[in-house]
């Protein structure tokens, strides 16, 4: 014991769950869709620039291809001629994936109740997050990643093949 | 112990069966397509580079284009249709949401539309502070635009300096109109709120550093030599083909077509400034990438004009009561006030049944409004003829010729909003 100690130091030891330390390393480094549709992408953006910087919650990579994502920001206003596209690139993605809506568009079409737009995107998707807003501010963007960052934290392993 | 054998279901599974059929391209790509001899490929409506949701179908000989064709639509959002049964004032706050990287622009072109249906008058204080919010406008789109072209191209660090300016004109907007992107901030008659004292001080520290930060842009780029590699000689418009395709703004200068409507045609006393406007040569990406990043230099010499004109205190709103609300604190005085106020909000200002159009200098291009009022409160046709639409157009006389790479570069020199051009 005391060879081991002096050259490895106090390694100490943690004792976890198994759920737990998949959450962690989801939520440490959960990869978004590069997927921009409309004003909110531009907010997305400045979210992942430098001001906001995203990448302080391990999300500075984003990914062009759906099958190296984890997460879709639905970002603005989903078109009827858009609407099979966004479910191809949510069905291309591998599990687990989480969907956050962000902005009134997504959510629920906004101010826009016409004949172009789907009227919220959950109608061909499941979301997990909503953000409010028109567009959101980065702070509520980054405010509805932490959210989904709880959710996440709460999920169980036991849960993945349903 | 099983053997391993590679899944049979798998191998034996078709890919998924394109359900149109070739018939459809007949005319549209060339014979060689339909033997096989040259490929055909889908670029969009899923791309980092096409800057939001176009989608284009390449016919390819190897990696040289043969033959391109825009698919527009996948963000059609039925803006136009919207704002016919909406009154004009509320109108205003939807045509922020087109072109989402210059709000101001379109809310601008929108009263300007108004101001000329129904003969308002504009106080030439709030034509100043019109002239400055359009310029910070155009500085803003431009840093996106350069941001996400070097991004397209490879140099990410633009990218995040850009966007360090950039988050301090959204400052400044959400100083003076609440909201960072979608400002809604030009009304008929004038602008909505006064400039407060923040916004003087917030855009003098950023005026005085700003012309320095764009050097640094320019030394990170304008000499680079991949830079220069990737980008002179590529997308050649000729000026003759360029005004037939109705190519307007940088995209137009960059061929060397001193074409200006901030000079040609002057809006809200554009006459009264000194600056001069960035022509190109070749009409290559390089051009215009260059004649942008000088207009942010003349940008910020017309902002300072504009402050030196621009009384700190006075009318910013024109004070006919038929079509602009009083302010709030003349609510608790007159009884007249009172009426207006409650005209204004439940019913709207009505305009004579006649038509007109207007143009202004958007950062993208010419951007026109055509707007038909019926006699009542609502109007009858709104249309935007917008600047990304006719450059999405031109996109295949520019692109013939060359490599897929090199329509990256092409679609981010172009400047597009796919929301400007959908609408």
């Amino acid at each position: 014991m005391g060879v081991v100690s002096s050259k490895l130091g106090n390694l100490g030891v943690v004792t976890t769950t198994l759920d737990q330390v998949f959450n962690w390393g989801r939520n440490g480094a959960m990869w978004p869709l590069l997927f921009g549709l409309a004003c909110c992408a531009i907010e997305m953006m400045a979210t992942q620039a430098s001001d906001y910087d995203m990448s302080r919650f391990g999300m500075e990579l984003n990914r062009a291809s759906p099958r190296q994502s984890d997460l879709m920001i639905v970002a603005g206003r989903v078109t009827r001629k858009m609407a099979p596209v966004v479910r191809q690139l949510y069905d291309q993605m591998p599990y687990p994936k989480y969907v956050v809506s962000m902005g009134d568009c997504a959510s629920c079409s906004g101010v826009y109740n016409n004949y172009a737009l789907v009227q919220g995107v959950d109608e061909i998707v499941p979301v997990d997050v909503y953000v409010a807003g028109c567009p959101p501010r980065p702070e509520q963007l980054i405010h509805g990643i932490m959210t989904l960052h709880e959710k996440v934290r709460g999920e169980s392993i036991r849960n993945w093949a349903s | 112990m099983t053997l391993m054998t590679p899944d049979k279901s798998q191998e034996n599974q078709q890919p998924t069966q394109w359900e149109g059929s070739l018939e459809e391209l007949k005319g549209l790509v060339s014979e060689r397509a339909f033997t096989g001899e040259t490929m055909l490929l889908n670029m969009g409506p899923h791309h980092p580079s096409t800057h939001g949701v176009l989608r284009v179908l390449l016919e390819l000989d190897g990696e040289e284009i043969i033959n391109l064709l825009p698919d527009v639509g996948f963000l059609h959002t039925g803006i136009e249709k919207n704002i016919e049964h909406k009154q004009y004032e509320k109108g205003v706050t939807l045509t922020d949401r087109m072109d989402y990287l210059a709000p101001m622009n379109n809310n601008f072109s929108f009263c300007l539309a108004i101001e000329k249906l129904v003969d308002l008058d504009v106080p030439e204080r709030a034509q100043i502070m019109r002239v400055i919010c359009l310029e910070l406008t155009r500085i803003n789109s431009h840093l996106v635009w350069l941001g996400t072209h070097a991004l397209d191209m490879g140099a990410m660090s633009v990218f995040l300096y850009a966007f360090i300016q950039r988050e301090k004109i959204l400052r400044m907007f959400e100083m003076i109109s609440g909201q960072r992107l979608m400002t809604s901030y030009m009304r008929p008659g004038g602008v909505w709120r006064d400039f407060t004292d923040e916004f003087y001080t917030a855009l003098d520290s950023f005026l005085s550093v700003f012309p320095s930060k764009v050097d640094e842009f320019q030394r990170l780029l304008t000499n680079n030599p991949l830079w220069i590699d990737r980008t002179q000689g590529i997308g050649i418009i000729e000026p003759e083909t360029a005004l037939a395709w109705g190519v307007s703004g940088p995209s137009l200068r960059g061929s060397g077509v001193n074409w200006d409507l901030r000079k040609a045609m002057p809006y809200s006393g554009y006459e009264q400034y000194e600056f001069t406007v960035p022509l190109g040569e070749h009409g290559d990406v390089y051009d215009r990438f260059y004649i942008r990043i000088l207009e942010m230099y003349e940008s910020v010499k017309i902002i300072q004009q504009a402050l030196k004109k621009l009384p700190r205190k006075g009318p910013f709103r024109s004070e006919n009561r038929k079509f602009v609300p009083p302010p709030r604190a003349e609510l608790g005085r007159s009884m007249e006030a009172v009426i207006h106020h409650f005209k204004l909000w439940t019913e709207g200002f009505s305009a004579p049944d006649d038509e007109v159009y207007v143009a202004v200098e958007s950062p993208r291009g010419e951007l026109s409004v055509y707007l038909h009022g019926t006699g009542g409160t609502k109007p009858r046709r709104v249309h935007f003829k917008t600047p990304s639409f006719m450059h999405i157009a031109a996109m295949p006389v520019m692109s013939k010729g060359h490599f897929i790479a090199d329509l990256v570069a092409i679609i981010g020199s172009i400047d597009i909003v796919l929301g400007d051009c959908d609408r």
